[in-house]
């Protein structure tokens, strides 16, 4: 890649990548690359300006997005992204905040952000990277890993019950929720773009292969043959229960659109108590301490 | 009528007074947990910062807080936290994170009792080492310590202009005591407040968000500003670039230590009563400066030639004040409430051989009687 650059070969979609980061230090046929990849077509085909997004990322294989993205952006410590993106936000409510992160960052150690940014309607999109398993620290067993995988930690198999994160997110209030796989490439940006241009507490589940690692230990084949069995191993059914798409070994992948609905944003709430505490205050001309 | 600095006096406590400093130094953000015994701030928070255009958020936990106050800082708005104790202890994770990434921001620490949930509705000032050393890894922090309602609104805008001069997280120490206290609060003009603004890179060119001269703090392009910044807890070069060389990694956290140890004097703040020609100095801050002041007044009364140094800045550590201090003195009695903290510090200065201590624990100050009957036994 960096021999293309240096020769003068330019890709549209290269104002969208920082050129200093590359090369980057995700795997050959790691899905984080399709997730990056299908994350900035979204942005060019939406026309958006670039300045006034901003990425959050935690720690992780995934989590090195952050730095690879031409955009603001932020790599927090493991678990915090969507409480950064909260004081983000808030400061700010004209930027477009997206956090990008792992199953784990997001769900264990960043679990309790996740259902209480989600049950306010924090106007901020979360995308995670589910590879089942802790990638960046060798492969143990995560939140979202199945039952009888077998990982670094489970080497006999995994015995605790995972995640179903659309139900999760669907419970904990968020108005949009969605899953695709790194195959469904083309819905996977339709997706990231509506997402976009709704308000509240958005998230997209994406099935990312970690081929050299979860992939390996369970014997699924390399980077190709994992995408094969993807694209077989799933099914669109958009709209279907939340609490019914559980991803079980011998089960297909239930993706598509679970969840599109509207209610009272968190910034919009806020603004709405600024101008009654505003219209109050020219009414009475008190002050707050009383002076001696 | 302005509404962020609400000029005049006040007969308030020391928490209301944290929280009217911080809307005067300019704190559009606060993000917080709630906590015996700082919940006045935030509740006092929670209905200023509406009035001045400013967000209360209350978090679900103070890892959270932190965090969000740190995101705050990134986007250009001037943040801080409140807690204590057990709190505390959660925001230490990304306290590092605030001093990797440079990030101004202000903690509020109204101490209690500890360890663990220890004593909530008691003071105590057992946080002090964990403020210095409380997160992970060499770095340097900036620690202010309150004595009187007063100084909880004049240090806090201290801290808010530390942490924007040095791009470092500030600590104010405050405790049960000083935080519940009411007395006397005068809010000066606005024009008398001296309100430091956070510099910005003129162009966007060649702009570096990092640096490795402790003599240069770099301007802070912040999120939205057209800058693309990238910041990461990772060992990074100037631009923000992650690099795990042995160089780079030696000369960040040189900097990140040296940028504050290079302007303890510019950083420090402490007063000397009655040192001159004293025998015997109390070393001591916060809370029990009120008591220790009353003894030496009361001692020297009766004769005895006490003098007091009391420290409003912790950390960075104002050694060269112990020094003198110390050089002038046969003697010296720290007192603290915990059961050894700033000891340490001043038996490092000092030697080990001059230094008495005093510790008390709880909610009761050490009483003027009890510190006079104590110097009555030293050097005995
Ligand atoms: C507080 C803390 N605990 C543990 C770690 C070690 N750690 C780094 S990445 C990671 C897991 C990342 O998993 P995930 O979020 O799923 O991302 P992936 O690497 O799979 O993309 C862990 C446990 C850390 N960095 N910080
Ligand atoms: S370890 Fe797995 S998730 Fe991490 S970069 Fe490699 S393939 Fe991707
Ligand atoms: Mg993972």
């Amino acid at each position: 890649m960096n021999g293309l650059i240096e020769a003068g070969v330019t890709h549209p979609l290269d104002k969208y990548l920082r050129r200093e980061m590359i090369p980057h230090i995700w795997c050959t046929g790691c899905g984080n690359g399709v997730l990056l990849n299908c994350f900035i077509r979204a942005l060019r085909e939406l026309n958006l300006d670039m300045d006034k997004i901003v990425v959050v990322s935690g720690i992780g294989c995934i989590g090195r997005i952050s730095g690879y993205v031409n955009l603001d952006s932020f790599h927090t410590t493991h678990g915090r992204p969507i409480a950064f993106a909260t004081g983000v936000k808030l400061a700010n409510p004209e930027l477009q905040v997206v956090v990008i992160s792992g199953d784990g960052d997001l769900f264990a150690i960043g679990g309790n952000h996740f259902i209480h940014a989600a049950r306010r309607n924090m106007d901020l999109l979360v995308i995670c990277a589910n590879n089942f398993n802790y990638g960046m620290t060798g492969g143990q067993y995560g939140p979202t890993t199945p039952l009888t995988a077998r990982t670094m930690t489970s080497p006999y198999g995994n015995i605790e019950h995972p995640f179903n994160l659309v139900h999760l997110a669907w419970a904990s209030g968020a108005v949009y929720v969605a899953r695709w796989t790194a195959v469904h490439v083309t819905r996977l940006t339709e997706s990231i773009k509506k997402a976009l241009g709704k308000k509240g507490f958005r998230f997209i589940e994406v099935i990312t292969p970690c081929p050299e690692i979860y992939g390996r230990y369970n014997r699924m084949g390399n980077a190709l043959e994992i995408m094969k069995w993807l694209r077989e191993n799933s099914v669109i059914q958009h709209f279907t229960d939340p609490s019914k798409v559980d991803i079980e070994i011998g089960r297909k992948i239930v993706v598509g659109e679970f969840v599109d609905k509207e209610k009272p944003v968190f910034t919009d709430l806020i603004a709405d108590l600024k101008r009654k505490v505003k219209d109050r205050l020219e009414a009475e001309s008190k002050r707050t301490l009383t002076k001696i | 009528m302005r509404r962020d600095v609400l000029t005049g006096e006040y007969f308030t406590e020391g928490d209301i007074a944290c929280a009217e400093g911080a809307i005067a130094a300019g704190c559009r953000f606060f993000a917080g947990y709630p906590i015996t015994p700082s919940s006045e701030l935030a509740e006092h928070m929670a209905a200023r910062l509406p009035e001045v255009d400013g967000v209360f958020i209350q978090m679900e936990d103070e890892l959270g807080s932190m965090a969000a106050i740190i995101g705050a800082s990134w986007t250009g708005v001037k943040a801080m936290t409140a807690t204590s104790g057990p709190g505390f202890s959660l925001m230490q994770e990304n306290i590092g994170l605030a001093v990797m990434t440079e990030t101004p921001c202000v903690i509020v620490n109204i101490m209690r009792g500890g360890p663990s949930t220890g004593q909530p509705t008691k003071s105590g000032q057992q946080d002090v080492m964990q403020t210095r050393w409380g997160s992970h890894g060499d770095y340097e922090i900036i620690a202010l310590c309150p004595s009187s309602v007063q100084e909880m609104f004049d240090l806090t805008i201290e801290a808010f202009n530390l942490s924007e001069t040095y791009r470092v997280p500030v600590v104010v120490l405050g405790d049960e005591i000083i935080g519940h206290l009411t007395e006397k609060l005068v809010i000066p003009n606005p024009e008398e407040i001296q309100v430091v603004e956070r510099r910005k890179p003129l162009e966007r060119g060649n702009y570096s968000p990092f640096s490795f001269n402790p003599e240069d703090v770099p301007p802070m392009a912040c999120f939205g500003e057209g800058f693309r910044v990238y910041a990461t807890g990772l060992t990074h070069d100037e631009r923000g670039k992650p690099n795990m060389s042995p160089e780079t990694q030696t000369k960040l956290v040189k900097y990140l230590c040296d940028k504050i140890r290079e302007n303890t004097d510019k950083i420090v703040k402490y007063k000397e009563f009655m040192v001159d020609d004293a025998d015997l100095a109390i070393v001591t801050y916060g809370s029990p400066v009120r008591t220790a002041l009353s003894a030496v007044k009361k001692g020297r009364k009766e004769g005895l030639k006490i003098g007091l140094l009391k420290l409003s800045v912790l950390w960075p550590f104002p050694e060269k004040a112990v020094k003198r201090v110390s050089d002038m003195v046969d003697e010296i009695l720290v007192l603290e409430m915990n059961y050894g903290q700033i000891l340490r510090e001043v038996e490092r200065i000092a030697g080990l051989g001059r230094v008495r201590f005093f510790p008390k624990f709880g909610e009761d100050l050490h009483k003027p009687s009890e510190i006079l009957k104590f110097i009555s036994r030293c050097g005995k």
